[in-house]
């Protein structure tokens, strides 16, 4: 029994990792030519050309600048959102949680062309185009309900006489806030603002909808996979990989020095 | 989908590392202006293996910032520039889509004294029937379409399109993945003329697509590269441009252009949109493009056909005397361009070439039966539900 | 509290970018280009009736799959030490981090005919197995994509139930199989919903994964929505037309799913 379930442990990691190790392998390859399955040395070019690519580095940009943009407004309207909602009567909350649920219960590529079709709409009759603009709004828009939905328990557990108690001490209802109620519910704020910059890094469908000219990560990537193959690609699969992979040992070890318990991501589904 | 704090601190260690991206040489200052170019994937020399980056050398010279993106074919273009609510400065359509985007009125007319360099084009690409007055369009390329081969194991003669109906090739056949391009290999079969307007001949053609669904491997356009020279693929009909990609790198690889049934004559022009945020810059960018030397060296990486005679002659033996490049009349004479069809028919194109990649037209009533099914299965739930739990209540 | 006032900018935001869009697509879905209403949008979906059968069949496959892998690798997970826990879970989570392009792009690398795959079964002799451009390489595409998707929440569940209770089966004289059948099985029961639901609902409207592993002859509904909007056949209202109905339809398989959920812990929505 043990060891078959080591067998099977083996397999499935196979199966998640046998792609990725491909992907690195061949970023490594000298070939041009031939076909990406197709071995033919050892080189480092493709790094050095991903790294003169004018093109990938403003999508980079664009997609760091988009992430943070949209972590933050989202972070903010979010939290307010939430403590308002926590607020409202029962049958108010309903219709206002089911509303915002729907972006997160319709497949990414409704939610997409939603977007768009407003966007384009807007365009034709405020003027301009997609752009920077557009994505920004549209990532907002995806990712305000993670950040709601990580905040509204947190107020549960709140103690609902705190913000009472604060005021009745001579709080106004402003700073009452911010030195009661926002020191308790900051984790899951922290939460949703990660999980929103995530969200916004990884997005592809809204963005490929929504972009108008700009170019983010995941389209830049989209667009060299419909092209000729060059091992470019595979160069920046592995950057990637390498920094999380780097980023994740760093902590480790931090962890491990501080003698904490680890900290490894918590899934709460 | 929780990524957690890893992905920030690698977003800022990134952001850190190139804040913005590494100064190009420019010789120009920077005028602070980026124009939106919108071209066919694999159609401008990047840079790559000693060839000119072109974008590169145009913000040299004008200190203007090209970005540069890519479609597959002409329709996704026109849907982006439509519903995708995109504003581009410089886009490359094909005749057909130039004559349909006028008639639109999508583009917009040039001022040809800023592209004083349109002298260079040939007498013969003006004033094609796409825009015959020339006011909207300065032609980039043209060519023909024909078949690859790989020698390999295609060991007979290629020079008719029905070999890419052979079984014998069943799963190493490619076929484009748009409409006028795929139907129009059919209707040449057939004996159509590309343009036509009749329900008949384009459901008859959309009939021998659907017949040669299974043996074909996959439907793509840039892709072909790969798949060709790889090995993957056999047969693939796609634009005699890319021969000097494909077959100058691999003598495995054959190019035929089936003249007896005839193929398809395509001129891509530069135009501007309507909704171009600049205008003066575009066709800076397009005069720049008609200069000789670029247009050779642009063409030279390319391998497609340069409608300048100046610029053919800058470029390298060989090629000017390659007849895939430059093919002879008797190549072109039975040859037919698209041309812009009425929207009836183009919805009907649409339709079928649907109809084609999914393998015919399905039945409303399953679908609404499908729909129906769930929506009786959750009925029959809920209410099952209620009734349990009344009997537990009892 | 009163900070019902609060949310008031995000209810604006919410009319704009979540109720003005979706009426939108409604809109555009029972119009024509000229902005007449009309009925032909939605008769047209009907034709394409196979690509919605094929999306579903596929993407039930792909769920289904995802949870005959995923449930014992989560059930082995849940059972070992906690240090070991969170190294396994990091370890599935990882290749989630890689754009799922870039991982779909690979895959495509491997399953070739002239891919590493069947190079590899031609150096050990054996014949060569023809798997892109299927739709196997579709399901295959799907399960690898979202399969973690399935795990986490299946993790989750299972740390979560209480060993005391199984010992309290075991003691009564459940074996090993009755104790999981009886007693695990039933308790994961939320995480097998969330988990269904969060795989089923991508994998039915993913539109990449059948482009690129699919060949393009294997037509999804999201392909087919892209073709609509920004691909080769320009007609949104009829793309609107087949947003609407595959929205509906997920919304009914939710409504589904969610009446398995006893606890009512999803409260309308999936929590990712």
């Amino acid at each position: 029994m043990k060891a078959l379930s080591r067998v099977y442990l083996f397999l499935i990691f196979l199966f998640l990792y046998a792609p990725i190790a491909v992907l690195i392998v061949f970023s490594f390859n000298a070939s041009t030519t031939m076909s990406r399955s197709v071995w033919s040395g050892f080189s480092f070019r493709w790094y050095s050309i991903l790294f003169q690519d004018q093109m990938l580095l403003d999508a980079l940009r664009n997609t760091m600048l988009i992430a943070a943009t949209a972590a933050i407004v989202s972070t903010v309207l979010g939290t307010a959102a939430a403590i308002g909602i926590f607020g409202m009567k029962k049958w108010t909350k309903r219709v206002v949680m089911n509303v915002t649920n729907l972006p997160m219960v319709n497949p990414d590529i409704v939610t997409g062309v939603s977007l768009m079709l407003l966007f384009t709409f807007a365009a034709r009759i405020l003027g301009g185009s997609l752009g920077m603009f557009s994505l920004v709004l549209a990532h907002i828009t995806f990712c305000l309900p993670y950040v709601i939905l990580s905040i509204l328990p947190k107020l549960g557990q709140m103690n609902p006489n705190l913000f009472e108690a604060a005021q009745d001490l001579g709080c106004n209802p402003l700073s009452a806030f911010f030195r009661v109620v926002l020191p308790e519910i900051f984790p899951g704020i922290v939460t949703g603002m990660i999980m929103a910059f995530t969200l916004s890094i990884d997005d592809f469908v809204i963005s490929y909808f929504t972009s108008g000219t700009t170019q983010t990560l995941p389209i830049f990537i989209y667009s060299m996979t419909r092209k000729r193959v060059s091992p470019e690609i595979n160069a920046l699969s592995t950057l990637l990989f390498g920094t999380i992979i780097v980023l994740l040992l760093l902590i480790n070890l931090r962890n491990s020095k501080d003698k904490k318990p680890s900290r490894a991501p918590q899934m709460e589904v | 989908m929780r990524k957690k704090w890893f992905s920030i601190i690698l977003a800022a260690a990134i952001v850190a590392s190139f804040p913005a991206g590494p100064a190009t040489a420019a010789s120009v200052p920077s005028t602070g202006v980026t124009i939106n170019v919108y071209n066919w994937g694999e159609y401008i020399s990047p840079g790559a293996d000693g060839s000119m980056n072109v974008n590169e050398e145009f913000t040299k010279r004008t200190g203007i910032k090209v970005n540069y993106t890519t479609y597959e074919d002409n329709e996704s273009m026109y849907s982006k520039l439509v519903s995708g609510g995109a504003s581009y400065d410089v886009i490359f359509p094909s005749d057909y889509m130039i004559a349909k985007m006028i008639q639109e009125k999508l583009v917009q007319k040039l001022d040809f004294s800023n592209i004083p360099n349109y002298k260079y084009i040939d007498q013969s690409y003006r004033n094609e029937v796409y825009d015959p007055k020339n006011e909207y369009s300065v032609p980039y390329t043209w060519g023909v379409v024909g078949i690859f081969y790989n020698k390999k194991y295609v060991k007979e003669k290629v020079d008719d399109w029905k070999i890419l109906w052979d079984p014998k090739y069943a799963g190493k056949i490619l076929m484009f993945d748009n409409p006028r391009d795929a139907f129009g290999i059919a209707q040449k079969i057939l004996g159509f003329s590309y343009n036509s307007t009749k329900t008949e001949e384009w459901t008859q053609s959309a009939k021998l697509l659907e017949q040669q669904k299974p043996l074909v491997q996959a439907y793509v356009m840039d892709q072909i590269f790969d798949k060709m020279s790889s090995g993957e693929a056999w047969l693939a009909p796609y634009y005699a441009g890319d021969a000097a990609t494909l077959v100058s790198q691999d003598p495995n690889i054959g190019f035929a252009i089936p003249t007896r049934e005839g193929t398809n004559f395509f001129v891509d022009a530069m135009c501007i949109p309507k909704n171009a945020q600049h205008k003066k810059e575009a066709e800076e960018y397009i005069n720049f493009l008609c200069e000789p030397d670029i247009a050779a060296a642009n063409m030279d990486y390319v391998g497609y056909s340069s409608p300048e005679t100046a610029a053919k002659k800058l470029l390298p033996k060989e090629t000017q005397e390659n007849p895939i490049i430059y093919p002879p009349q008797s190549v072109l004479k039975n040859s037919e361009t698209y041309t812009n069809l009425p929207d009836d028919t183009s919805l009907m194109i649409d339709t079928l070439w649907a109809q084609v990649k999914m393998g015919g037209p399905g039945k409303t009533a399953t679908l609404a039966a499908v729909l129906a099914g769930f929506l009786l299965l959750y009925i029959c739930i809920v209410v099952f539900k209620k009734i349990k739990k009344k009997r537990e209540l009892q | 509290m009163k900070a019902k006032s609060a949310s008031f900018p995000y209810l604006v935001w919410m009319a704009v970018f979540i109720i003005v869009p979706t009426a939108l697509v409604v809109i555009f879905a029972f119009t024509d280009r000229s902005g007449k209403f009309t009925l032909m949008n939605l008769e047209e979906v009907g034709q394409y009736s196979n690509v919605f059968l094929r999306s579903i069949w596929l993407g039930a496959i792909a769920t289904a799959v995802c949870l005959i892998l995923g449930y014992p690798l989560a059930y082995l997970i849940a059972k070992t030490r906690a240090r070991q826990q969170n190294v396994l879970i990091l370890l599935v989570m990882l290749p989630m981090w890689m754009n799922f392009l870039l991982r779909t792009y690979a895959w495509m690398t491997l399953l070739e005919d002239s891919g590493l795959i069947n190079r590899a079964l031609e150096g050990l002799g054996l014949p060569a197995m023809h798997m892109i451009n299927t739709q196997g390489a579709v399901v295959l595409g799907m399960v690898y994509n979202y399969i973690p998707y399935m795990i986490l929440p299946l993790y989750s569940i299972l740390t979560k139930i209480d060993g005391s209770v199984i010992e309290a089966a075991e003691d009564l004289g459940a074996n090993a199989r009755t104790v999981f059948f009886r007693v695990t099985m039933p308790m994961s029961m939320p995480g097998i919903i969330s988990g269904v639901t969060m795989v089923f609902v991508p994998a039915v409207s993913t539109f990449i994964i059948s482009k690129m592993l699919g060949g393009g002859g294997n037509l999804l509904v999201g392909d087919l929505i892209d073709m609509q909007f920004l691909g080769s056949a320009y007609n949104p209202n009829l793309g609107s037309a087949i947003s609407l109905v595959l929205m509906v339809l997920i919304l009914i398989c939710m409504g589904i799913m969610n009446q398995f959920d006893e606890n009512g812990a999803m409260e309308g929505g999936v929590m990712v």
